[in-house]
């Protein structure tokens, strides 16, 4: 009963978040309620007892993708105006596109062919008593090692794109060289001047 | 907790991988010490290793039949023929662009680095035993290569390249992951001997499965840039620098084999009748569009991206049949094929020079009285890519038509046929500028180090070589599938 109610108010709160998304005319308010949609899925798959994608969620959508993506909508200056140009001409062109493609995907789902009980039996059962953290954990450093590693090769292969990409040294630019900094003494930057003290109003009179 | 099923891999059979990833991550570091401004050491690094590749390969994993890491990597003949073919290629394109690289600008270790994991890449897909480990290969080739194709940032045509490759390609993975997600929601495995198997006594489950193979036919159709799935190749070859070009042209392209292969071809065997029309249709678009764009273009490396289309079909038609004799002539014919435009893309990276890309038709005019020695390989390339008999291009299409006949499928052997002799016209132009038209001007001069003409040459010849005497290759891709 408890958890049912738990269930309904968060993916209430999740559809309305998600809705919010979509209409609210300030992107950043967007990115926000994106976020609190990935909040309330989080809970909802932690609730249907895949702890370890609701925690990845949180730290990976939430924690860092959302955040580069707030970044990057307040540092480019949108010009929402421009954006909804044209809206209501390609309105007409897209609803009908819009109603096809819904009838199609009801067919194909309503067809029953994607209905649960058509697939396959889980080949492995999940234990009463240990969590699926510790289940992938399991696998993921010896059956799929592989895999992972090949994972890792390609977040190694963006970095190095990554700067390539961006990296480049420009003559005029302002930026720090922390060797230089280490290496800086006393003498080279603070210059001692004697300057003669001026006598006290007190000792003039 | 302990897992029971987990067996401690057989690191030794993936040793290609394996030495390719350490000396990948050695030449980062020597490249980040070294203060030389042509990245010798790079160059030089890479180029041991991908002849180490070469060797590490014959020795560990021809004539073997095994699978490591739980069945994750197969370690067979196949996997073996296609990675030597895919480093030798590699070690040619990168023989061939130091010159070009430098002249630009753009001469980075980072072009080495991502050379490298881009090989890697392909060497993963190819012997790749399981969806996730198939996937991952595709996606490090793939994002390897988008990087590779931005290196000239500054130039707003290579922009516009990686960004059409990367939206595109991003667009064709997701197809690809998709119908992967499809198979593993009908069979609950992601390890293709078992889809395999499953696939074989599929009842009620079949729509399901044939959902996901159309997806993830899309896929592959986009990796090998087969018609319709073909919208990038031309502003890719064109925008790309062209020692880039060469490595999507030859490399990636051996590399879309094994995908097909183990995915579709030998994976998905069972459901042979299902797929073959689809291949059917995509080498007939193929063969269409690529002969009658390719006529009208007049700059080569747009030229060889429509060319490229036709044999692309050709490749596509040793599928259709389903045997291992047609297998081996896809290979035999992609291998063929992409050493001759290897070679091909290196004679244009032969007359480039600083602020010149010569990579137009014209600027081969008159080639035979400034270097007949060239003009020379220029004739066996293009002789070999029209199909002519005696060259190693007439053996690959005689070997895919035979399969295609065999399989009943006479009428698109006789396309096919048509096809070639119409590609035989922008061809055979090319040849006719080298010979018998003078250069306006001065006309470019081959430039580049001693050892890039030698490589070059001994290019050319060995293509020469391989139309005299094509038995060996023959039998090396029909020894692979049996």
């Amino acid at each position: 009963m408890i958890e049912q109610l738990i269930f309904y108010v968060f993916a209430l709160v999740l559809l309305f978040s998600a809705t919010m998304v979509i209409t609210v005319r300030n992107p950043v308010h967007a990115a926000l309620f994106l976020v609190l949609a990935f909040f309330n899925s989080a809970v909802l798959w932690v609730m249907a007892g895949a702890e370890f994608l609701g925690i990845v969620l949180v730290l990976v959508y939430v924690g860092a993708v959302m955040v580069l993506f707030l970044f990057v909508v307040m540092m480019l200056d949108l010009n929402l105006s421009q954006l909804r140009e044209g809206f209501m001409k390609h309105f007409y062109i897209g609803v009908p596109f819009a109603v096809v493609m819904a009838v199609q995907m009801l067919l194909v789902v309503g067809s029953g062919l994607f209905a649960p009980e058509t697939l396959p039996e889980a080949r492995m059962p999940i234990p009463e008593d240990v969590g699926n953290t510790a289940l992938l954990g399991s696998v993921l450093y010896t059956v799929y090692v592989y895999p992972f590693e090949l994972a890792a090769v390609i977040l190694l292969v963006a970095i190095i794109a990554a700067i390539m990409l961006t990296l480049r040294r420009r003559e005029g630019t302002r930026h720090q060289d922390p060797g230089k900094q280490v290496r800086v003494r006393k003498a080279d930057r603070l210059r001692v001047v004697n300057i003669p003290s001026a006598r006290r109003q007190s000792e003039q009179e | 907790m302990t897992n029971e099923a987990f067996e401690t891999p057989n690191l030794l059979l993936a040793l290609p991988e394996i030495w390719l990833l350490a000396m990948a991550c050695v030449v980062l570091v020597v490249d980040l010490f070294s203060n030389d401004r042509d990245h010798g050491p790079a160059f030089w690094l890479t180029q041991v290793t991908l002849l180490g590749g070469i060797i590490i390969t014959v020795s560990t994993q021809w004539g073997v039949d095994a699978t490591t890491f739980s069945g994750t990597y197969v370690a067979d003949s196949l996997g073996a023929l296609l990675k030597i073919g895919i480093l030798v290629l590699a070690f040619l394109g990168f023989a061939y662009s130091r010159d070009y690289m430098r002249d630009r600008g753009i001469l980075k270790g980072e072009y080495y680095m991502l050379g490298l994991f881009a090989v890697l890449g392909m060497m993963v897909t190819v012997s790749a035993g399981n969806l996730l480990s198939l996937y991952l290969g595709v996606e490090l080739m793939s994002l390897s290569l988008y990087a590779l194709v931005a290196i000239d940032r500054d130039s707003s045509r290579a922009s516009e390249a990686a960004m059409k490759y990367f939206v595109l390609g991003a667009l064709a993975s997701g197809m690809l992951l998709y119908g992967m997600s499809m198979l593993y929601g009908v069979t609950g495995t992601l390890d293709l001997g078992e889809i395999t198997a499953a696939a074989a006594e599929l009842d009620d489950r079949r729509f399901l499965f044939l959902f996901g193979l159309v997806f993830m036919m899309v896929g592959v159709a986009f990796k090998f840039g087969a018609v319709p799935f073909h919208m990038w190749v031309p502003d890719v070859y064109h925008g790309a620098p062209t020692p880039v070009t060469l490595m999507i042209a030859t490399a990636s392209k051996v590399a879309a084999v094994g995908l097909f292969l183990r995915l579709i071809g030998e994976g998905l065997l069972p459901l042979l009748e299902s797929w073959q029309h689809m291949v059917v249709l995509l080498a007939v678009l193929s063969l269409l569009i690529g002969n009658t764009v390719a006529l009208v273009q007049t700059n080569i490396k747009r030229m060889l991206a429509y060319s490229t289309f036709n044999h692309v079909g050709f490749i596509l038609m040793g599928f259709v049949a389903g045997t291992p004799e047609g297998y081996a002539a896809s290979v035999f014919y992609a291998l063929t094929y992409a050493f001759t435009v290897a070679a091909t893309f290196g004679v244009v990276l032969l007359l480039a020079r600083k602020g010149f890309e010569a990579d137009h038709i014209t600027d081969l005019k008159g080639l035979n009285d400034r270097s007949p020695l060239f003009a020379f390989v220029v004739l066996i390339l293009m002789i070999s890519l029209t199909g002519i008999p005696g060259t190693v291009g007439f053996y690959a299409k005689w070997m895919v038509l035979k399969s295609v006949v065999e399989a009943g499928f006479v009428w698109l052997a006789v396309l096919a046929v048509i096809g070639a002799v119409v590609g035989a016209f922008y061809y055979l132009r090319l040849v006719r500028y080298c010979y018998f038209d003078k250069a306006e001007g001065e006309g470019p001069q081959p430039t580049g180090s001693g050892g890039f003409q030698a490589v070059l040459a001994a290019n050319g010849l060995l293509v020469l070589v391989a139309g005299i005497f094509p038995g060996t290759l023959v039998a090396v891709c029909l020894a692979a599938f049996l």
